[in-house]
């Protein structure tokens, strides 16, 4: 009997159109758990460094987590994971919504997919039988609205969808991944999706899950419950309250977004408005958002609201979350609220990253503004600011004429239009565009997070430790009091001791060595969720969440069967980060590339910084250039990793050991 | 006529407030798997959520009694700006689709209001609701007792023109001599 997990995946092969359903190693949960875990050890095991993106031998694959269809709260995940076009590294864009549980209850942990189908197609999962049915009469259909079409073909209102837009058909390096109320939008999954003819993936699912001890993890979701109406009923104080509550920051339900606008950089990154959020504007936008929010939704199994369902004026209904509702009205210097309802309808059927494409579509008029694009690509551009977004997305979305080049995303249509525009890229990291946060004091927590995780997105590496400190020292005291998330009392001694200005302030503190603790400590919850499944808004991406690393060994070994402490957990996670890590440094990953944009701060420091760099490097087991060690591969049963590493020299002699 | 108090069980079901997670079938599964907690399918839930998301249509329903009937209604209601089908408020176990019935064998599912000993507090979809959406009601009320007595004879009446009242006086006692011996 297999616990928690199916035991299954669904391995298909677009080309041929072989369908096996395949029993899994009962031991990979052993070493690896799940979701991201696992599925990095098939790209490892199927994926030479030699195939890129649009290859079919690219696999895609599609992973529930560990516990997703548990009664845990708030685990419904779908990580997708392939070999990004943009990075060519392996990314992991992930969903909330209602598929993952749906994929889980029709039998299967994972689905494989390889190979490119002939022709348009969708896969047909209702439990065990699976088909792979003609799409060819859904080219073009919005990735909103084919999701009901595909319902209204197979007559199932029940089954739930992901399917991609025009963008993905097209294969954007920006294109997403849409279900129901949630997108797979980071590092362009979604392109691969299309390359592969693959228009959308249906499921239904009606099959039991099994629990090891029902009871006991039963005993430890209650005492979740109680603490998330704790922290519901409880807001903390001390910090902005689009950071106050638990679950994805409540920008569906919060209308205040000064933190957000006055912070955060408007256009291509680059204008800081300290001004903005005036009387006049929370009017106008409270006017707004209550006209378009027709009801606030939840993922599967979910007790936080973070998404909406929109309905405004005339345009399509759609579901909503998060910053989609700030990025492209500020990329495009749109003061008006109701901009947003109308182009995120648009972008989110095309299927486009809220996060890279209005930068993307910024990048392109700047380049217009300063000449290096001339007149000629914008032929029928309107000139207003809401007007000409609109055409440029759809530029973008369909690959046509300008739209074409800037569809590879901003590092990559530089390098192709050339004649300066380089210079206009500044806010990519490993070819990927960044948030839109440029700040002056260079932060050592920050510089490692952007710099060096495989997740690539900001918003998805940080979480539990406050974003800046608090201003006094007792309010520091006050918030650590009830800090039980903590894996250790010594952080709170890191954060009582930060502070705004001054010695114990950044740059300098947290110390290399500090920062490399916190952000370690992080990135490994953030590991824990990517490979159980759980929402980041629960977990790893929020201040005082439900779960953390005293809770989680507990419930995963009542759902599984498996003894784990504190301890062993965290070797596991390590084990999939590690891997990740070398299946990058096989494809080039370097120390070069581990660096956040010149502009990300005003004020930057090149030795501390070298130095947090290597401090952390040295932490995490790696050598100086950012490869895992054989020692620190070894300690983590991954001597096969070592061995692949050394025959292709990118370990040589001598880099066998971790102080090196 | 004699009066007998009756605790009355409901869950009232605030819809307005509903999100739609389905956190209430997944633990509706899991409590009435056997053992309990051992498997957990919301295919498998005494209570559904009723989604249609673009209709802002979002709604828990409990099942009901079974009915073999199939059903004739198909009637339309339109409740602020919204259409519901007749279907949708339906608590039945019933032909004419596929809701409140086991996946694989197809027996209807009916919800008990977690009868448990010792007894939950509340059902556990409704300690499971973070929203509020669900909330358990008691009430007392007073019922006659002739009516239970009437219920009893139209069921002793309808098995005597079954079976004979030869045939039932015998298996009744052959009953209470069973359980004579167990007892004894």
């Amino acid at each position: 009997m297999r616990y928690a997990e199916t035991g299954y995946n669904l391995e298909v092969d677009l080309s041929t159109g072989n369908i096996e359903k395949v029993e899994t190693d009962p031991k990979l949960m052993e070493t690896l758990l799940g979701g991201l875990g696992t599925s990095v050890k098939l790209h490892w095991d199927r994926t030479p460094p030699e195939t890129k993106a649009f290859d079919p031998e690219n696999l895609l694959i599609f992973s529930t987590g560990l516990l997703v269809g548990t009664p845990m709260y708030s685990c419904n995940r779908t990580l997708v994971t392939t070999v990004s076009p943009q990075t060519d590294l392996l990314c992991y864009p992930m969903a909330g919504g209602f598929w993952s549980a749906e994929l889980k209850y029709a039998g299967y942990d994972k689905i494989v997919i390889r190979g490119k189908a002939p022709k348009l197609v969708y896969l047909w999962i209702n439990n065990d039988q699976v088909e792979i049915r003609d799409a060819t009469h859904l080219r073009g259909k919005g990735a909103v609205e084919v999701q009901e079409l595909i319902r209204e073909e197979l007559n199932e209102p029940r089954a739930q969808i992901s399917a991609i837009g025009v963008a993905g058909e097209n294969r954007c390096f920006t294109a997403s991944i849409e279900q129901s109320r949630s997108s797979a939008s980071r590092g362009g999954a979604g392109g691969v999706m299309g390359d592969k003819n693959l228009k959308a993936i249906a499921v239904r699912g009606t099959k039991d899950i099994y629990l090891y001890d029902g009871a006991k993890f039963m005993e430890h979701i209650e005492e979740v419950r109680a603490y998330i109406r704790h922290r519901n009923e409880n807001p903390l104080k001390g910090v902005p309250a689009i950071l106050s509550g638990i679950g994805s920051p409540q920008e569906m339900l919060h209308i205040d977004e000064k933190w957000h606008t006055e912070s955060f950089a408007w256009g291509n990154a680059r204008m800081r408005r300290r001004d903005f959020w005036t009387p006049e504007i929370a009017k106008q936008w409270a006017a707004s958002q209550n006209s378009a929010i027709k009801r606030l939704i939840s993922c599967f199994n979910c007790s936080q609201q973070c998404g909406a369902l929109i309905a405004f004026q005339d345009v399509p209904r759609y579901m909503m979350k998060c910053f989609s509702k700030l990025t492209y009205a500020m990329a495009a210097y749109v003061e008006d609220l109701d901009f947003t309802w109308k182009i995120c309808e648009r972008a989110f059927n095309y299927g486009l990253d809220s996060f890279s494409t209005p930068q993307i579509l910024a990048f392109g008029f700047e380049l217009r503004d300063a000449g290096i694009l001339s007149d000629k690509y914008f032929e029928g551009c309107p000139k207003d600011k809401e007007g000409r977004f609109f055409w440029l997305l759809e530029k973008v979305a369909h690959r046509d004429g300008i739209g074409d080049i800037l569809a590879d995303g901003t590092y990559w249509a530089a390098r192709r239009i050339g004649n300066g525009a380089e210079a206009f890229d500044h806010n990519t990291i490993k070819k990927h565009e960044q948030m839109n946060i440029k700040l002056g004091m260079m932060d050592p927590l920050y510089l490692l997070m952007y710099s060096t995780n495989e997740k690539m997105s900001i918003p998805q590496i940080e979480g539990n430790w406050p974003q800046m400190p608090f201003p006094t020292r007792e309010q520091r005291e006050e918030f650590v009091k009830d800090w039980i998330h903590l894996p250790d009392e010594k952080f709170k001694k890191y954060f009582v001791d930060w502070e705004l200005r001054g010695e114990f302030a950044n740059p300098h503190y947290p110390t290399p060595q500090i920062a490399s603790e916190i952000v370690d400590w992080m990135e490994t919850l953030h590991n824990i969720d990517d490979a159980i499944g759980l929402c980041a808004g629960m977990g790893s991406f929020c201040l005082k969440p439900p779960y953390h690393i005293h809770n989680y060994p507990k419930i995963i070994s009542a759902a599984t069967g498996m003894d784990l402490d504190e301890e062993s957990l965290t070797q596991i996670v390590h084990r999939s980060r590690n891997l990740h890590r070398a299946f990058n440094n096989l494809r080039g990953l370097r120390r070069v590339d581990e660096k956040p944009p010149e502009d990300n701060w005003k004020y930057r420091f090149p030795e501390l910084e070298a130095e947090i760099l290597s401090t952390y490097y040295k932490y995490k087991g790696w050598n100086n250039d950012g490869i895992p060690t054989r020692e620190r591969l070894e300690e983590l049963n991954l001597a096969f990793v070592a061995d692949d590493l050394e025959k292709r020299g990118i370990l040589k002699n001598g880099q066998d050991k971790k102080d090196n | 006529m004699a009066k007998i108090k009756k605790i009355i069980k409901t869950i009232r079901v605030d819809a307005d407030k509903c999100n739609g997670c389905r956190a209430c079938e997944v633990v509706c599964s899991g409590f009435h798997a056997d053992p309990k907690w051992s498997s957990i399918n919301p295919a498998r839930s005494r209570i559904q959520v009723i989604t249609d998301r673009m209709k802002d249509i979002w709604f828990p329903v409990f099942a009901g009694e079974y009915t073999p009937a199939e059903c004739a209604g198909r009637n339309i209601y339109e409740i602020d700006g919204k259409e519901y089908d007749e279907c949708h408020f339906c608590r039945a176990s019933c032909p004419s689709r596929d809701l409140f019935k086991e996946p694989d064998s197809g027996l209807p599912l009916k919800c008990d209001m977690c009868e448990d000993d010792p007894p939950q507090e509340e059902p556990l979809c409704v300690q499971a609701c973070l929203n509020d959406v669900l909330v358990y009601e008691e009430r007392e009320e007073e019922v006659d007792e002739e009516v239970a007595q009437e219920e009893m004879e139209i069921g002793i009446k309808s098995l005597i023109d079954e079976y004979g009242l030869e045939n039932l006086v015998d298996t009744v006692s052959r009953l209470l001599q069973k359980e004579e011996q167990t007892s004894s």
